[in-house]
């Protein structure tokens, strides 16, 4: 079955020019050559700590950053080619949720006009029938149509999130990009906002390309994950495969990392080493030889290869 | 799977509505509300209540101190003070609110699409902007003025002018901070066109700023007018200005004292009001500004 | 610090230029021919071309802008149309009253402001701290030539202290202080209050800042606390708003002068306005622009100075 969503060798660079008389430039390699594939209705996750690029990659897959060299495909039509109506079509279809609720709604206009907005926008719906849809897709996301007419800041952060997780459904995506969507809530009400999102993914059929750090929450709502380190993919396979038996040195050490609430699972505290290096300065041969307990020569010398394993696979000359 | 109807906290207020507590809990800025009321007034009803006309001259009466007829005196030409001094309100309103209101709008518009669109075009726009702000607003007004030739329409251009460049830096300064703001992102992400991002999402929030700027710079204004008159740059005479009506009073400041006090008061009185409302708005606006 | 004396300086000369340039391009907008402007309705087509081509009006823009440029950053700002002496002769003649006005009100204004706002910030929101701004209000929605026309009327009509003219003789120190007190004064007030009002808020907000708590938990007198740690960086702000003083200054200078009949800078200016003195208005501005960068780079200077964090950046 042909992917819903392809991203192939996506690349994105920042440069930063400082310095006079003789200005010094900094690359900051942010996504450095990231492929991946998301079928439909399928919830992928991208993790990785900080810095390691995944939400730049969230935003240029959407082109809210412009990627500098890759190819990514909707549905087979050339998401970095699309302009004018193509574009506006291609944004209905994805969509992202933000992972800070207190800035991503105007506080200046009510949930009303937030979630009719894009309604109008697209021609989708206006005037008693917008409202209407609007006061439906609060439902949708457990809210009460009374809020259509409240301003976020009489909401809570959970509630807040709900809200813009409705927007985003408004223009009826089939993808859903949702960065770091929890990160920013007390834990009860993650467990609620992430109930809701399985659930909205059941019924709407919605992909996911979920971004966290959390690696529980990756854990029990996708199917598919991607590990990121600096810039780019270091594993990738089914949540299972890739958290019971890590292939990679760095995934081993992410996973080891995320304690597992089950008293019976004593064991010793995994030896982290080291701190993940500048975006802007990455080592020589593959990223992780610093920290790695593992690594040899060649892990020195060159980035190592992919290696397939069936349908998973890792960036390591161990696999 | 539902939330309880939302539970609004009991704190939850809109800041909006907390702004304007402060603003009306402050004694002097109730002060400055007065004091502006009664400029505003008493210019808005000159006609009605002055009791001579302001520009009919009466040589037989000239130079005469307060009298019963001639509350504040007589100048050269034996007009009523009084009178002038309550038409003279219009001509300082007029082109301070005329003025400020042009300034906001462009220099408004200036700042706000300068810092969105960022890059070379703000880099240059803000360098321009850097080169009028340092132009005292007297010095550059006066240029303006004695380029075009003085009347109400080229004051009113040129004090907006010299406006323009601390608005557009006002505006500018929160897009830069918004347009990082997951909502504008949002905007994007749903295919929201820059144009409507800008004035429909960016614009509601920046405009108590400006707002409350343009208030501060209402006294600014009314100072630049009152000068520019008294240079004799202003609007021409017969018609009576506040600044104008000072260097009259300078002219004969041997033989006419009061001449010159009167007008001082009332160009003193605007400005402390203005001043007052300005910096009330300013606290009441921004806590974190606040250093009362 | 060479490095950031050097970026400074060089980082100034974009600015002049377009600084300059603007300069150009406003004298130019004037509508219609200055030259007829100049010599009136009456004049013949001869007399203006041939004043035309005096002013160099009838070279191509471009050429004009290039000569002009290049005339500026010389140091040769024209002659003036009305005297024809040059312009800088003009200028260095009525300079030293000038300065002796602004320099002195700024020495009243920083004398009164400063240590107005130091003390209004440590007694916040007590009888001084209301004073202090309620004076400081008053003082700001004075227009400096309303304050200098009532300070007249007491002291120079009402009672006679100083006189109404001042027109001082350079030469006699005695004279020259006695002309100057009032419009110094008058002048300072606003200066004053301006400064009142930075140096408060700059004193409090630093006051509020962290360090400052964690040198007083440590035990560092109070005395010390505010001298020592809060006034130094009090003063980045305040330093920082020197360029606003200059354009405050000379604004209000230009107005004081009027006020008290004071030869200066002022008064060349609202008579070259008057005078049509074209060339002497270029001349003007440009000199003005010039001061302009060159306060704007020392107190960037300044501030490499005092704080040390910019310097590195």
């Amino acid at each position: 079955m042909k992917p819903l969503l392809e991203v192939e060798g996506l690349v994105k660079h920042f440069t930063v020019t400082r310095g006079f008389p003789r200005p010094v430039t900094t690359t900051i390699r942010a996504v450095d050559g990231v492929s991946f594939a998301v079928r439909r209705g399928e919830a992928y996750g991208l993790v990785g700590e900080s810095g390691c690029g995944k939400s730049t990659v969230a935003r240029a897959v959407l082109r809210l950053i412009e990627p500098d060299a890759g190819a990514v495909r909707f549905d087979g039509v050339d998401v970095r080619r699309a302009r004018g109506e193509a574009l506006a079509r291609l944004r209905r279809r994805m969509q992202i949720i933000f992972q800070d609720p207190y800035s991503s709604l105007n506080p200046r206009r009510t949930i009303g006009q937030a979630l009719i907005e894009p309604l109008r926008v697209h021609g989708i719906a206006s005037g008693r029938a917008a409202r209407d849809r609007a006061a439906a897709l609060l439902d949708e996301v457990g809210m009460p149509a009374s809020a259509l007419d409240r301003y976020p800041h009489e909401f809570s952060g959970g509630q807040r999130q709900r809200i813009g997780i409705a927007r985003a459904l408004a223009v009826e995506p089939e993808l859903l990009i949702a960065d770091e969507p929890v990160s920013a809530l007390d834990v009860s009400v993650q467990a609620q906002v992430l109930l809701l999102l399985r659930d909205l993914q059941r019924r709407r059929n919605l992909a996911f390309v979920f971004v966290s750090h959390d690696l529980g929450v990756v854990r029990w709502f996708c199917d598919r994950v991607a590990v990121m380190y600096l810039g780019r993919i270091v594993e990738e396979g089914s949540v299972d495969d890739v958290f019971a038996a890590p292939l990679h040195p760095y995934a081993r050490m992410l996973r080891d990392a995320s304690p597992v609430p089950d008293p019976s699972g004593r064991g010793a505290l995994p030896r982290i080493v080291g701190e993940i290096p500048s975006a802007a300065n990455p080592p020589a041969g593959c990223h992780f030889h610093p920290r790695c307990p593992e690594a040899g020569d060649a892990c020195r010398a060159a980035y190592p290869p992919w290696r397939r394993r069936g349908e998973r696979g890792a960036a390591c000359v161990l696999v | 799977m539902r939330v309880d109807a939302a539970k609004a906290s009991p704190l939850a207020v809109a800041p909006g509505r907390r702004a304007v507590a402060r603003f009306l809990a402050n004694p002097t800025t109730l002060i400055g509300i007065i004091l502006c009321t009664l400029v505003v007034l008493s210019a808005v009803l000159a006609p009605l209540i002055a009791p001579h006309d302001p520009i009919e001259q009466n040589v037989v009466e000239q130079l005469k101190p307060p009298t019963r007829e001639f509350p504040l005196g007589t100048d050269y030409f034996g007009r009523d003070v009084l009178s002038r001094i309550l038409w003279g309100g219009r001509i300082s309103l007029i082109v301070s609110l005329s003025a400020i209101a042009g300034a906001i709008l462009v220099g408004g518009a200036i700042g706000m699409i300068s810092g969105y669109v960022g890059g070379l075009l703000d880099t240059v726009v803000m360098r321009v902007m850097d080169v009028l702000l340092s132009f005292p607003s007297l010095i550059l007004g006066l240029i303006v003025v004695a380029l075009l030739g003085p009347d109400l329409a080229n004051l009113i251009v040129a004090i907006g002018l010299t406006a323009i460049a601390p608005f557009a830096r006002i505006a500018r300064a929160p897009v830069l901070a918004l347009k990082e703001r997951a909502f504008v992102e949002a905007g994007r992400a749903l295919g929201f066109s820059h144009l409507r991002i800008l004035f429909v999402h960016i614009l509601p929030n920046i405009v108590s700023e400006v707002l409350v700027m343009g208030s501060l710079w209402m006294a600014t204004a009314v100072r630049t007018e009152a000068s520019l008159s008294f240079i004799g740059l202003g609007v021409k005479p017969p018609t009576p200005t506040w600044g104008g009506m000072m260097r009259d009073g300078f002219e004969n400041i041997l033989d006419a004292p009061w001449l010159s006090i009167f007008p001082g008061i009332a160009i003193l009185l605007l400005m402390l009001g203005l001043n007052m409302v300005g910096d009330g708005l300013r606290d009441a606006a921004d806590p974190k500004l606040r250093t009362e | 610090m060479i490095g950031f004396v050097v970026r400074r300086l060089l980082s100034a000369v974009p600015t002049l230029v377009a600084v300059l340039t603007l300069v150009f391009v406003i004298v130019r907008i004037v509508p219609g021919d200055p030259a007829l402007v100049i010599l009136g309705d009456q004049a013949t087509p001869e007399a203006v071309a041939a004043l035309r081509g005096r002013l160099g009006l009838d070279r191509p823009l471009h050429e004009q802008y290039v000569d002009f440029l290049l005339a500026s950053l010389a140091g040769d700002f024209g002659t003036s149309l009305v005297t024809g002496r040059s312009i800088i002769s003009e200028v260095a003649a009525v300079l030293p009253h000038t300065l002796d006005l602004t320099g002195a009100a700024m020495v009243i204004g920083t004398i009164l402001g400063v240590p107005a706002g130091i003390w209004a910030a440590l007694h916040r929101n007590r009888a001084i701290d209301v004073a202090a701004r309620m004076l400081s209000l008053l003082g700001l929605s004075f227009p400096v030539f309303v304050s200098g026309i009532f300070l007249l009327l007491l002291f120079a009509v009402h009672w006679r202290v100083f006189p109404v003219i001042g027109n001082a003789d350079l030469s006699d120190p005695a004279d020259r202080l006695h002309k100057l007190i009032l419009p110094a004064i008058t002048l300072g007030l606003v200066m004053a209050a301006y400064i009142t009002r930075v140096t408060r808020s700059a004193m409090l907000h630093v006051l509020s800042e962290d360090f400052i708590r964690t040198a007083r938990a440590k035990g560092v007198p109070w005395q010390v606390v505010v001298w020592k740690h809060g006034l130094r960086n009090a003063l980045i702000p305040v330093v920082t708003v020197v360029g606003l003083y200059v354009g405050i200054l000379i604004g209000n200078s230009v107005l004081t002068e009027i006020v008290f009949n004071r030869p200066g800078l002022g008064k060349i200016i609202v008579g070259a306005l008057n005078q049509r003195d074209y060339t002497m208005l270029q001349g003007l501005m440009v000199i003005y622009c010039f001061l302009i960068v060159v306060v704007n780079l020392l107190t960037d200077l300044a501030y490499g100075l005092i704080d040390p964090r910019v310097k590195h950046a």
